[in-house]
């Protein structure tokens, strides 16, 4: 049962439970309408600290299509936070006026945090460079909608995989299905961490590798998770100017990849995907930010208690 | 060789790597005692050439796991009417609550200063922790 649980970071629910939420993502995806007033009644708050745009419309498009309400910000400037009301009296109090709380904050830990305090559920949108979910199960919601299954797939992951937290999410998401094997693909400043590759990974005896070049490995491939260099993420504006453009996928490397081969890309991307790619089958990540919808549609649906 | 007269009713804290018991005595207030405390440093080892030893004749209340923390090596000796009654061998705690502070500028703990600190074991050998918040990784060696 995942009525009134919180989603903090991916292991959060076991894999009968994620089977669970993509079994009715699926169903809500065939059956359209007929859920459009699962959640009348029910309000969601969107607590954006930091800006996006992707994951705070993709969860307000979930809950008003699920025939709920929602409130909250958009930018920390418009919070209470910025008169330095602390993280627990905001969640303690916005519980008071609606059924979820979904958070993004820059803060590692910040969602943790917020749970720790909050009378309703809290789904973390995004901890800082931390972890990121709900883009995890929308990535594997991807995966096994395209490649009928989350096992003994060989996955690339590239560009920042240092602060790039939907890849640290998905990596630990993938880990705990059968065969996958992990390709680690960026400059050295940018690698993937440590609580990762050893905590994780070699811990739980998943096959990984780390290289700096694409084309090396890209014919190796299932899946290639493409991600942004974040400038949000850099403390030194010249570290951001020197590795913004270490990899980008374009037609010419894509010649070297499998044919069935599912490029994805949490978005938004800036240039490291070339748009030359997407009219390329391969090409995934628009589908990936439908199914991202259909993802979060299960989740409110299932932590509300209306699935 | 020093000698001190044994105690009566206390704790023995003993194998503390040579340079480290004064960590220890000032964490334990010692300083401020009112009851006798033996504090030896450089003391022969015949298995770590040198060590400290601290010697509490007073029953006190100490928190072993940020003993173990401090250094898992070390040995509590516990003495009843002038015998050892237990000895105690200490080891890394497997979870350690407002001890460690979590030194990575982007965990939540930096900026809301309420949250207790709690760090987990994540690698014995290594003596590595683990934040709960953000998994930063501290070693034990940044405690000492």
């Amino acid at each position: 049962m995942l009525t009134g649980r919180h989603l903090i970071e991916p292991r959060d629910f076991s894999v009968a439970e994620m089977e669970e939420l993509f079994v009715l993502a699926e169903r809500i995806e065939a059956e359209g309408k007929s859920w459009k007033d699962a959640c009348r009644g029910s309000v969601l708050a969107t607590l954006f600290f930091e800006p996006s745009t992707r994951t705070r419309l993709s969860f307000e498009a979930a809950m008003l299509r699920l025939g709920g309400s929602c409130l909250g910000f958009a930018e920390p400037g418009s919070s209470s936070a910025a008169k330095g009301e602390s993280l627990a009296d905001t969640v303690r109090t916005v519980g008071c006026y609606a059924d979820a709380i979904v958070m993004r904050n820059p803060k590692e830990g910040a969602a943790l945090l917020a749970s720790r305090f909050s009378g309703v559920p809290v789904v973390n949108a995004g901890d800082g460079g931390h972890h990121h979910p709900t883009q995890t199960l929308t990535d594997l919601l991807t995966i096994r909608r395209l490649r009928g299954s989350l096992e003994n797939l060989t996955v690339g992951f590239c560009g920042d995989l240092k602060f790039g937290r939907t890849v640290h999410s998905l990596a630990k998401g993938l880990s705990r299905y059968n065969g996958n094997k992990f390709i680690f693909v960026s400059p050295k400043e940018l690698g993937v961490p440590e609580y990762i590759t050893r905590g994780v990974l070699a811990k739980e005896g998943v096959e990984y590798q780390e290289t700096d070049r694409l084309e090396k490995v890209i014919g190796d491939l299932d899946i290639l998770y493409m991600t942004r260099v974040q400038k949000e993420r850099f403390f030194n504006e010249e570290d951001y100017v020197r590795l913004k453009d270490s990899y980008i996928l374009d037609a010419e490397k894509l010649t070297r990849a499998k044919p069935d081969l599912a490029v994805l890309h949490p978005l938004p991307r800036v240039n490291e995907i070339s748009m030359e790619v997407d009219a390329d089958p391969r090409a995934a990540y628009f589908k990936q930010a439908k199914y991202g919808m259909y993802a979060r549609m299960a989740l409110l649906a299932s932590i509300l208690g209306v699935a | 060789m020093l000698n001190i007269a044994k105690i009566k009713n206390g704790i023995v804290i003993d194998h503390i790597k040579a340079g480290q018991g004064i960590r220890i005595f000032n964490w334990l207030g010692l300083g401020k005692a009112h009851y006798p405390v033996a504090f030896v440093v450089n003391a022969s080892s015949e298995h770590m050439e040198r060590k400290d030893i601290i010697k509490i004749d007073n029953v006190i209340s100490i928190d072993f796991a940020v003993l173990g923390l401090i250094d898992p090596n070390i040995t509590v000796n516990i003495i009843e009417n002038e015998v050892i009654t237990e000895k105690i061998r200490l080891k890394l705690p497997e979870r350690v609550e407002g001890v460690l502070l979590c030194r990575n500028p982007r965990c939540v703990t930096s900026t809301e200063k309420y949250a207790t600190q709690v760090f987990h074991l994540a690698d014995e050998e290594k003596g590595a922790y683990r934040c709960e918040y953000c998994d930063e990784t501290r070693t034990t060696e940044d405690f000492r």
